[in-house]
């Protein structure tokens, strides 16, 4: 097999040209994505015949969700590659990901309170899906933390990559304990009536919602590598040749 | 150099690797396992010679168990239902605020950099802070969690399953520990970092350590947490030294 691709992937000019080339490639999918999808979740879609229009906050709600859990297995990813390679683009990459991740976790909190606090009467319940949100958002707090906390930045990118390493195996863990705590300490609350079927007309735009997070995230990414790439190469002779074209 | 201090420097010097220009009998290397056991001698001697530190966290988990009941209320039976939440809050923050003494000496004076040079196996050496920390901290917070229980008004049958939940526990508190304070090595003011790395991590512990603690109070069997405690410490003793010696080698680089 080829792994040209793969080592052209460790210089940062090639990087960063790439960056470049496929941001558009992203970024316009997503923006039509979104816009089809809420055109779809907020018009289109029937209202729920228990939760009225309240239920759309769903079409925000879940892709942020998502993507918070998402963007985390990315981070770990490219902070892995970055300890094991050396590669330097992989932090850069992993370093991209974090303030992502956190607004993305941050955006999943405040939608669930907002849309619990017409359904369960209550902005925060502890419910276990709500609780490792918030613990996956002190997780990321604590990876910027130590990442700023460092000031030699080779130092920062390896210790937070251990980190990061360290928070993926721990998330699983997280999660099912939270459950497991709250599945003991409280009765089954109104939603857990079972799923129903999702009608299409509903289920369709959250798919394309997802889609377009999904497509977001990664148009996000690119254009903070863009900036990470060349705050960090700075002092490089290709970056003249960059700014001047 | 003091007598005391060439003490410790001793067992230092036999985990260094054999210089091959010397005869082999002035400086042989030790074996992992001798490396391991003079590494915990050497941090047991020094934490003895100083005991105001060795009670520090002991000091801070009755301050905690104390805070409670005068935030509360007075009442035993309202206390009593309390008890599993205070104690494992109490015994978490004192493990972590031991942490953060855990490397910073063994860093300022060069040894950490000494158990890199050494050619000894670093993940093992951090075995040995890590058996050294939970001995110091972990046991006593065990020893001393039925006493504040009493306090609290839980009966004298459930201090037994007390006891074991808050030593098993504080065994996986210490290898979760020992990530975090090897990450945040060489940050000055690390202690607010230090506890938002470590407890996120730390939640399932508390959990289980807490659900174990409270069937106790309540006679039930308490086996099941106690096992997942197992299981956490397990996990951690097998991943956590191997995370703990490379953050401890990225702060040397």
């Amino acid at each position: 097999m080829n792994w040209t691709w793969f080592h052209r992937l460790a210089s940062p000019p090639h990087v960063y040209a790439l960056a470049v080339r496929l941001t558009p490639w992203f970024a316009w999918p997503a923006a039509l994505c979104i816009a089809a999808g809420l055109w779809g979740g907020l018009v289109l879609a029937p209202p729920d015949y228990q939760q009225g229009d309240g239920f759309r906050i769903i079409y925000v709600h879940a892709p942020s969700a998502w993507m918070s859990l998402m963007v985390y297995v990315t981070m770990a990813g490219a902070a892995a590659v970055g300890l094991i390679w050396r590669m330097k683009v992989a932090h850069a990459v992993a370093a991209s990901c974090a303030p992502i991740g956190a607004s993305f976790t941050f955006a999943a909190l405040v939608t669930g309170a907002l849309w619990g606090q017409p359904m369960w009467g209550t902005y925060w319940e502890w419910d276990p899906r709500l609780t490792s949100e918030l613990v996956l958002l002190f997780l990321y707090l604590g990876y910027m933390g130590l990442r700023a906390g460092i000031e030699d930045p080779q130092r920062a990118d390896r210790a937070s990559a251990v980190l990061a390493v360290v928070g993926v195996v721990n998330v699983p863990i997280i999660h099912y304990s939270v459950t497991w705590w709250n599945s003991l300490h409280q009765a089954p609350s109104v939603m857990r009536l079972g799923k129903p079927a999702m009608p299409l007309a509903m289920l369709v735009p959250l798919l394309l919602m997802l889609l377009g997070f999904t497509l977001f995230f990664v148009a996000l990414l690119l254009t903070r590598v863009r900036g990470e790439v060349l705050a960090r190469e700075r002092t490089a002779s290709w970056i003249r040749e960059v700014v001047r074209a | 150099m003091n007598h005391s201090d060439r003490n410790i420097a001793q067992p230092l010097a036999a985990l260094v690797a054999a210089d091959p220009d010397r005869p082999s009998s002035v400086c042989q290397r030790a074996s992992a396992l001798e490396a391991v056991r003079l590494a915990l001698q050497r941090d047991l001697q020094l934490a003895f010679r100083k005991r105001g530190q060795l009670v520090q966290p002991l000091a801070f988990f009755a301050m905690v168990t104390l805070l409670f009941p005068l935030a509360i209320s007075p009442e035993l039976a309202r206390l009593r239902e309390l008890a599993p939440g205070v104690l494992w809050v109490g015994a978490l923050l004192g493990s972590l605020l031991a942490l953060e003494f855990l490397f910073r000496d063994d860093a300022h004076d060069g040894t950490l950099e000494q158990y890199a040079l050494s050619g000894q196996s670093l993940t093992a050496l951090m075995v040995a802070k890590t058996i050294a920390h939970w001995l110091l901290t972990g046991l006593p917070l065990a020893l001393m969690a039925p006493l504040a229980a009493v306090s609290l008004g839980v009966h004298t049958g459930a201090l037994p399953g007390i006891l074991f939940a808050v030593a098993v526990g504080s065994v996986a508190l210490s290898l979760i520990g020992s990530i975090g304070a090897a990450l945040t090595l060489g940050i000055k003011r690390s202690g607010a970092l230090l506890s938002l790395l470590t407890l996120p991590l730390s939640l399932p512990v508390l959990i289980f350590g807490a659900r174990a603690t409270q069937l106790a109070i309540h006679g039930a069997s308490f086996a099941a947490p106690l096992e997942l405690l197992g299981a956490l410490a397990v996990l951690g003793g097998t991943l956590a030294p191997l995370a703990a010696a490379a953050a401890v080698r990225i702060s040397l680089e």
